[in-house]
């Protein structure tokens, strides 16, 4: 556990010391308000890589939210079109509704039929995003189409955070009630930890699962709409391949691919580590480009030094066994 | 989630595998899988007039093809128990580099060798990760899928290599011998060697040991590392190969190169039979899956049906490949 924490705070540290290194040559960007607009531009990662959190931590893993996202913005946006009436708050639970629906055909694909999240995952994001273009025969829906009360909602400013990082915020609390707090985020633990010991222990494991999917999804459809919104705009391939980037962040987060390890802490600060860096890049000048080589990278550094840790905190208890023998 | 932890958990399924009538059911999955062939052949001549003339049946087999080249590696891998996401961003690479080599002024020959040396070199990185530091391969090849593409962008940003010398054209659009192309050649070479290689030497027998206990055949004295080391180098190696034929039929290059075609390489493998947790699957069967998905997306083309909805049909496939045999085997039971 210490080790754990330690490895958030070595976490935070990374990201002083980045921010530190920007300031140096930079120091407009440590201002509160370039702070604030970096974390609202990371919000949409953190909300999804706290999702996709609870799937790896269940030992499956979820690459088609980056698709859900776009079709739910998408079918947010066509609705907006259709019927302007429409209030937002109901726009909102119809993106959370069909983002869990989305995310309840991968969750029963790998419950009742056991096929490997990897495999469910991948088949539905293409079809996913073909589903965008069967919608819309590749048309965009621009920001003229939209109806201002849409595109305002997550830009509302409350007491000086957009309404968009106000969202990451709650979502953060709430997940972390639910996995401190609640016996079904005890059983998200329970079943990456040991599939076998859950069982025994009364957890239905695919039940769990299906669930972390109905998660994952219903915050990517939450996402979806807030994206559009913000970006005032929606077409086939928007956060196009952006599920890597949330993968990376659980990866850089300390999350165990293997299952079993997550923490709601570590989920939010590999986001914002990502975000952070994404943010820097045109300010020390660098191309975007380098961008899907910094997360990658950045995934196999972190998955490495993950697993030095998990095998030297294996060692030991090892020892400490054999000592006690 | 990694193969390797999915495989543990249903390896006691493996012995009731084999007596049920699953088993027959696997075993007839590539005549199954032929008839379909056959079936969608005859449906895509009614379909469309221009379908039966040997030319547009050539130009065909360039929708498999290249795909199908990766998907003989990545059968072995994935029957090994592991899997290589990042087929299509090697391929990105690998072209880049081609790219470089071709404006230092370089000819076909040190173009082509640059193309196979930056798969191998891709292969062995994601080797020495999966196997010398024990990283699940599925995390692994998603980073590298992201970091290999990722170089491509930084060098070529949004600009593009063209100007590839005149022979180098032979490899993707040059015909051996009336409308059999070259592509086409490469293809039929490698299905016999890597069917030779899977199911008649020790080597093949090794990696379906290590795909259905990787401890047992580490017992039995398989050096079970370096069995893996060397897929993920072939696999790299046909990436690269795959590059240059498809750098060579399209001419140029650009970071975009060959997006999403990891997903339908291990599609490709999946339809072929090979079960995606490991220890099964064979050759024929990829060759077949091979014609299969071709002749869907050529018929589709045909037909004007736009890429992304072939995607789809992609999608359902890989989804629905895998889920009827499980509804089956369900139903069965009840």
């Amino acid at each position: 556990m210490t080790l754990l924490k330690s490895r958030e705070a070595i976490l935070v540290g990374a990201i002083l010391l980045l921010l530190a290194l920007v300031a140096s040559r930079f120091p407009g960007f440590v201002t509160p308000s370039n702070l604030v607009a970096v974390f609202t531009d990371t919000a949409p990662l953190i909300i999804l890589a706290l999702g996709q959190m609870v799937v790896i931590l269940t030992r499956s893993i979820d690459l088609s939210v980056a698709a859900n996202l776009a079709l739910t913005g998408m079918v947010c946006a066509l609705i907006n079109v259709a019927f302007p009436g429409v209030p937002v708050p109901v726009l909102v639970a119809l993106a959370l509704g069909l983002g869990a629906l989305m995310g309840a055909i991968n969750g029963f694909l790998v419950w009742k039929l056991t096929i490997p999240p990897i495999v469910v995952t991948l088949g539905t994001m293409t079809i996913f995003r073909g589903i965008i273009f069967l919608l819309t025969n590749g048309s965009w829906v621009n920001s003229h189409q939209m109806s201002s009360a849409f595109k305002a909602f997550p830009r509302e400013n409350i007491l000086g955070l957009p309404l968009l990082g106000w969202i990451a915020v709650i979502v953060t609390l709430i997940l972390g009630l639910v996995m401190s707090r609640t016996t079904l985020g005890r059983a998200f633990f329970a079943v990456g930890g040991n599939p076998h010991a859950a069982v025994y222990t009364g957890i239905n494991v695919g039940r769990t699962q299906f669930l972390a999917f109905v998660i994952s999804g219903m915050l990517a459809g939450l996402t979806g709409y807030l994206w559009v919104a913000r970006y005032a705009v929606a077409y086939v391939d928007i956060a196009g391949g952006f599920e890597l980037d949330v993968v990376a962040a659980c990866v850089i987060g300390g999350i165990s691919i293997a299952g079993g390890v997550a923490t709601v802490a570590g989920a939010v600060l590999g986001a914002l580590f990502l975000g952070i860096i994404k943010n820097a890049l045109p300010v020390i000048d660098v191309s975007p480009f380098w961008q899907l080589a910094i997360s990658g990278a950045a995934i196999i550094i972190a998955v490495t030094f993950n697993s030095r840790a998990g095998r030297s905190k294996g060692r030991v208890i090892l020892k400490s066994a054999e000592h006690a023998q | 989630m990694s193969l390797a932890e999915t495989q543990q958990t249903t390896a006691r399924h493996i012995p009731d595998r084999l007596t049920t009538p699953l088993a027959r059911t696997l075993k007839s999955w590539e005549s199954l899988l032929l008839l379909v062939a056959i079936g969608i052949f005859i449906l895509n001549s009614f379909a469309s007039p221009y379908f039966l003339n040997a030319w547009n049946l050539s130009d065909a087999t360039f929708n498999f093809t290249e795909k199908a080249m990766i998907a003989f590696a990545m059968a072995l891998l994935i029957i090994s128990g592991e899997i290589d996401l990042s087929v299509a961003s090697i391929i990105a690479l690998a072209s880049t580099a081609m790219g470089l080599v071709m404006q230092a002024g370089f000819g076909t020959p040190a173009i082509v060798a640059t193309g196979l040396v930056t798969g191998l070199l891709c292969g062995a990185f994601n080797g020495v990760l999966v196997t010398r530091l024990g990283l699940p391969s599925i995390v692994v090849t998603i980073g590298t899928m992201s970091l290999f593409r990722g170089i491509s962008y930084i060098v070529l940003g949004d600009g593009a290599f063209r100007g590839y010398p005149s022979d180098f054209a032979w490899f993707g659009q040059g015909y051996v011998f009336w409308v059999i192309t070259v592509e086409l050649t490469i293809f039929a070479i490698l299905a016999v060697i890597y069917g030779i290689v899977l199911h008649k030497t020790n080597f093949g027998r090794a990696v379906y040991a290590i795909g259905n206990n990787a401890t047992a055949a580490t017992f039995s004295g398989i050096r079970v590392e370096r069995v893996k080391f060397i897929l993920f180098l072939l696999t790299g190696l046909m990436s690269g190969l795959a590059s240059v034929c498809l750098t060579s039929r399209l001419g140029s290059t650009r970071p975009s190169i060959a997006s999403g075609m990891e997903l339908e390489v291990v599609t490709m493998v999946v339809l072929g039979g090979v079960s995606i947790l490991g220890g099964s699957g064979s050759i024929p069967g990829v060759v077949i899956a091979a014609f299969v998905m071709g002749l869907v997306t050529f018929g589709l083309g045909l037909l004007n049906v736009p890429g992304i909805v072939m995607s789809i049909v992609v999608g359902a496939l890989l989804i629905g490949v895998i889920a009827l045999p499980r509804i089956y085997q369900n139903l069965r039971r009840k």
